[in-house]
């Protein structure tokens, strides 16, 4: 069942010296960065961060045991903390973090410091403080939101947003204990709570155990949303169906819990609506399955080269599990980034319409989104799923488009006053368009040998039918797939019919395409002229369709009504009456000609542009000299 | 015995006849070419009470008439015979078995004074040939489509079966010719299309997909709205007829719960939990009568190599009706019945009431009070549609028209004219009544108007014309 495994360790880990008596590891969330410090960085501290370039070593005195060691942003100044007690105060520190290059913030038993660090001067200025009881804090570095626990239980939390030299309060707010305790003592624990941002907002979650006491069979997952301003809210609930030790990380936007017992996990997509159940209620996506099962790789350092890989021994207990998606195994000194492996979903979830919406919101979606698509048009693909399929790509397709439109008229209107210039709408992967679906699905499923070519057809209809209902402008190649697949199955009513009722959308290619079916479908030369003349820009093609059929008089009287005579070329109607062999015929277009000639130029006869002379004299000799109209005196 | 309809004349005592059937008969020469075996030739005769010898009579002189003239074009015998009182068509629609149908041409009756019998007056010219050549081709498509060809027949159970079969059918669907109303629209025997926008149509080809998918056994299906064809899985020579067989009888018979509306008694079926206005117009009336038969009637229809006979189903929702076909060697079952009723029920009533509320959306945007009303007949031999603003409602027995029948007559002449040649033509007649009529062929189409106005000349005509080709029919290449 290896292709169910829907969790996966990225294939190239950190690689850092493993944890022992003489060598300290430390994770800065912030960077990213794992230091590895021997001997309290006398023998060396090595950095490795999530690539190459942000790796350092270097040493440094040994004063004493690190407590927490971190770079500012961008490796720009360090910071060591080797006690636990600070200097000035009697207060704790409980730790620091750099919230800019320059800026960093001090987190106390009593409150919390902001300071800019001036590295020339080699001194601090306090921009701000708070005194505050803090039990421990967690910090967000992606929004630079650091949140603290307060009160006795702790479960009042408060956060503190950070941004250019200020320090921002937001609004407090209080998570709801399972069981309140008597007396009073601290009851959340910092392993219980996690930040992490989901689809672009802030969202605080909080590990809800079960109790017994408090009627909750299992635990589940409270997700509070963290807005920049206004007030906290709870919003989503992650129900686990099960009790046990808990680890949380957010990949794709997706929440992932790691359950230790089962060594299995579980992932969570806030976006999901559950039909059955109240609006933020949320059951696992997929059912549990354990992390892809991982080797370490020969060139480990812990592997002499002739040995096979080990297996990596997942969900253990020294695990460490970091925000967003990393996972450290100090022991064993890698770093992972977990990753969601799309493929096992689409074996997973059987309901295709709510795969569509899972997968959609993926990240690296496309491939896996066209292989639904190729996989629901195949031999037990059903209709109505297929039309969910399409429906939810286009609603996707259709936003993209629309965006870009506005986009465009924004443009084109001018930069905007005062307003922010407007963002190019970002295409993702999601949005998979005709061409996609042309290239990967449609044209090799029309060949496709032991489909039904009346489920073709009904597929094709299903995709023009959704384009239509979205209101997204049908290709010109789908409808001529649509056309190749009929004509092919000699369903040439079929076809009639379609474009009869304007099914497939006029345009100059599909005229023409219908021109060349003439031979085998007669009745495709007045659809192809019908569509030319809707077209109204495809006068000349008519005439060149009717003169092309020996039907002079009718181009000549359809190039009249729709005013255009005075510019046609009249060498091009006398080759073809003269083609026809009807000397009438010729007569008349001739004179007719003639006729224009003496009203627009004042005289009957030809210019030499334009090439009549062999008609004049072809006229002569039919009909003598005298049968040419005369130049009128007046 | 005549089948008369008096239609009283103006002022005058006179009484006017309509055209109407004298006789109807097949026959097929080769089945008695011996003396005294003559009666084996005739396959059915109407009306059947006719003495014997006179049948023998009448076919023998038909027989002569198309031999006779077959030594002038071998391939196109005589199509109809022109007397004082009657005419006579004659159509091989099969190797050797001919239709004939004698049609008495209208008359005036004139009472004359002094208690001496009236005078008749035959109108010999009145009647088209094209209209009634029509109509015994039709005739016969008709019998094709409930029976297969006459070789079928033969095939199956030779000349006894075969007379058994024309007799079983014509007998009764002879009843329902209306000689009297057959006009120019016979002659096309054409399909009104209903008008859709692209979106409601995409839907509708997603139901019947849907359907066809669900229920495989569904060959093809058609549908229709308000008696107008929407959709056809048929090839359009079927669905002609099928389509004639629909819109004059079937349906007809079945309007009046319709007329009734959505207030009548006639309750909706629970399907699920979705209510549906669906029922079966063929096959069994009540689903939830255990002694309900689940029959339907067969029709036999073109393929690639030769005929097959499917059952039709035709199962109708509010305006929305959906034909459905299958193979006749399957036997359909109340399960069966059950699951079409209970999958195509609730959306075909879903439907109608979109394609419903789209048709009055539409007609609200067009404003059709504010288009001048144009009285005119278009046709186009390429998809067979046809649009009439000269015919009511036809219903099923009578087929009403809004103009005079000199006025209908006038359009039929035309449409001879038309047929004579290929080119691209225009007639514009001026009729003793001061009304206009003007007859437009373009390539494959044809279009003829009945103006109303006095006073007009030539060039105001053309321009009313002109008007309402480029209102009507400015989406479609109709040459000026």
């Amino acid at each position: 069942m290896s292709e169910e495994h829907y969790l996966e360790l990225c294939e190239n880990p950190v690689q850092f010296e493993h944890a022992s008596s003489v060598n300290n590891v430390f994770f800065d969330e912030a960077n990213k960065q794992v230091f590895a410090v021997r001997s309290g960085g006398a023998t060396g501290v090595v950095v490795k961060g999530p690539d190459d370039k942000s790796s350092v070593a270097f040493r440094m005195d040994d004063k004493g045991e690190v407590k927490c060691i971190k770079f500012s942003i961008g490796n720009k100044i360090l910071a060591v903390q080797r006690t636990l007690k600070s200097v000035t105060k009697n207060a704790s520190v409980l730790g620091f973090c750099w919230t800019n290059w320059n800026e960093i913030v001090f987190i106390t038993d009593q409150g919390i410091e902001f300071y800019q660090v001036f590295p020339d001067k080699r001194s601090l200025k306090l921009l701000k403080s708070q005194s505050i009881n803090v039990n421990w804090y967690q910090y967000c570095p992606e929004t630079t939101v650091i949140l603290l626990s307060t009160t006795v239980q702790g479960n009042v939390l408060q956060p503190f947003a950070f941004r250019n030299g200020t320090m921002c309060k937001m609004s407090k707010f209080e998570i709801e204990l399972p069981v309140v305790p008597k007396p009073a003592k601290l009851s959340l624990s910092e392993r219980d709570i996690a930040m992490a941002t989901i689809y672009g907002q802030l969202f605080v979650m909080y590990l809800k155990h079960h109790s017994r006491t408090a009627n909750s069979p299992s635990a589940e997952v409270v997700l509070y949303h963290l807005p920049r301003e206004g007030a906290c809210k709870k919003t989503h609930v992650l129900k686990l169906n099960t009790t046990g030790k808990f680890a949380l990380n957010i990949v794709d936007n997706l929440v992932v819990v790691h359950h230790q017992s089962t060594q299995t996990s579980l992932i969570f997509d806030i976006k999901l609506k559950e039909p059955d159940s109240a609006v933020n209620m949320h059951q696992p996506v997929l059912p549990a399955r354990s992390i892809h099962p991982y080797r370490i790789p020969l060139a480990g350092p812990a592997v002499v080269p002739s040995q096979p890989p080990v297996p990596c021994q997942l969900y253990s207990s020294s695990w460490s599990v970091f925000q967003p998606d990393i996972i450290i195994s100090a022991s064993e000194g890698y770093l992972w980034y977990l990753q969601v492996k799309l493929p096992p979903a689409v074996i997973l979830l059987q309901d295709k319409g709510k795969l569509m919406d899972f997968l959609l919101r993926r990240r690296d979606c496309k491939m896996v989104i066209l292989s639904v698509c190729s996989q629901s048009t195949g031999e037990k693909g059903s209709l109505p799923v297929v039309a969910t399929v399409f429906d939810k790509l286009n609603q996707v397709y259709k936003e993209y488009l629309e965006a870009e439109q506005t986009y465009t008229a924004a443009m084109e209107s001018g930069p905007s006053r005062g307003s922010a210039a407007q963002k190019r709408p970002v295409r993702t992967q999601a949005v998979i368009d005709q061409s996609d679906m042309y290239t990967h699905v449609l044209s090799s499923f029309t060949e496709r040998k032991g489909v039904s070519h009346k489920f073709i057809i009904a597929v094709l209809m299903e995709y023009i039918r959704s384009l239509n209902q979205f209101q997204i402008t049908v290709q010109h190649y789908l409808y001529e797939l649509v056309i190749k697949t009929l004509v092919q199955h000699n369903l040439f009513y079929m076809l009639h019919q379609f474009l009869q009722y304007h099914v497939l959308s006029d345009s100059k290619p599909l005229a023409c395409l219908l021109l060349s079916l003439e031979s085998t479908y007669p009745p495709a030369h007045q659809l192809s002229l019908d569509m030319l003349k809707r077209l109204s820009t495809a006068n000349d093609e008519i005439v060149e369709v009717l003169l092309s059929k020996q039907q002079v008089l009718g181009a000549l009287r359809f190039i009249r009504s729709v005013g255009g005579h005075d510019n046609v070329s009249s060498r091009k109607f006398l080759d073809a009456a003269r083609q026809t062999g009807d000397q009438m015929l010729f007569y008349t277009v001739f004179r007719s000609f003639q006729q224009r000639n003496q009203r627009l130029r004042g005289s009957p006869s030809f210019n030499p542009g334009e090439h009549c002379e062999e008609h004049v004299v072809h006229f002569k000799q039919l009909f003598g000299d005298q049968a040419l109209m005369k130049p009128s005196t007046v | 015995m005549l089948m008369i309809s008096p239609r009283m004349a103006s002022g005058m005592q006179e009484k006017q006849y309509t055209p109407s059937l004298l006789n109807f008969f097949i026959y097929n020469p080769t089945f008695g070419p011996r003396e005294g075996e003559e009666e084996k030739k005739i396959l059915f005769y109407h009306p059947s009470d006719v003495e014997k010898n006179e049948k023998i009579r009448n076919v023998g002189l038909c027989e002569a008439i198309v031999q006779f003239t077959r030594t002038f074009c071998p391939t196109k015998p005589a199509k109809s015979l022109h007397t004082q009182k009657n005419r006579q068509f004659f159509f091989e629609p099969e190797d050797n078995f001919w239709i004939v149908m004698v049609v008495r041409n209208p008359m005036i009756e004139k009472p004359n004074k002094d208690g001496k019998p009236p005078t008749v007056e035959y109108q010999e010219e009145e009647i088209l040939d094209t209209v009634y050549g029509a109509v015994v081709r039709e005739c016969y498509s008709m019998y094709k489509l409930f029976n297969g060809t006459f070789g079928r027949a033969m095939e199956a159970g030779g000349v006894e079966l075969l007379i058994q079969k024309l007799e079983k059918f014509f007998y009764r669907y002879l009843q329902t010719l209306h000689l009297q109303s057959c006009d120019l629209l016979d002659v096309f025997g054409g399909i009104s299309f209903f008008p859709l926008d692209k979106m409601t149509y995409l839907k509708i080809q997603s139901f019947v997909n849907r359907v066809e998918e669900s229920l495989s056994l569904i060959k093809y299906t058609a549908f229709l709205y308000n008696d107008q064809l929407i959709w056809s899985g048929l090839e359009q020579d079927d669905m002609r007829i099928l389509y004639k067989y629909l819109t004059t009888s079937l349906f007809p018979r079945h309007s009046e719960p319709e007329l009734a509306g959505r207030d009548s008694p006639l309750r909706p079926e629970v399907a699920g939990n979705l209510l549906h206005y669906g029922r079966f117009l063929t096959g069994p009336t009540n689903l939830k009568d255990p002694e309900a038969k689940f029959r339907f009637p067969k029709i036999f229809v073109s393929t690639e190599d030769g005929y097959e006979e499917l059952h039709l189903i035709v199962y109708k929702a509010m305006s929305a009706a959906a034909c459905f076909m299958i193979s006749a060697s399957v036997e359909l079952t109340r399960d069966f019945c059950e699951q079409l009723d209970g999958l195509v029920g609730p959306q075909l009533t879903l439907l109608a009431s979109d394609i419903c509320e789209q048709f009055t959306v539409n007609r609200r945007i067009s404003g059709p009070e504010k288009e001048p009303q144009f009285k005119f007949i278009y046709f186009n031999h390429m998809n067979l549609a046809e649009k009439s603003t000269i015919h009511m409602r036809k219903t099923a027995s009578v087929c009403l028209t809004s103009v005079h029948p000199d006025l209908m007559k006038i359009l039929g002449d035309i449409n001879c004219d038309f047929a004579r040649v290929d080119e691209d033509e225009e007639i514009i007649v001026k009729a003793m009544t001061d009304y206009w009529v003007v007859g437009k062929k373009s390539d494959q189409r044809e279009l003829y108007v009945i103006l109303n106005q006095k006073n007009a000349n030539l060039i105001e005509v053309n321009e009313e014309v002109k008007r309402l080709c480029a209102t009507q029919f400015n989406n479609i290449f109709f040459l000026d």
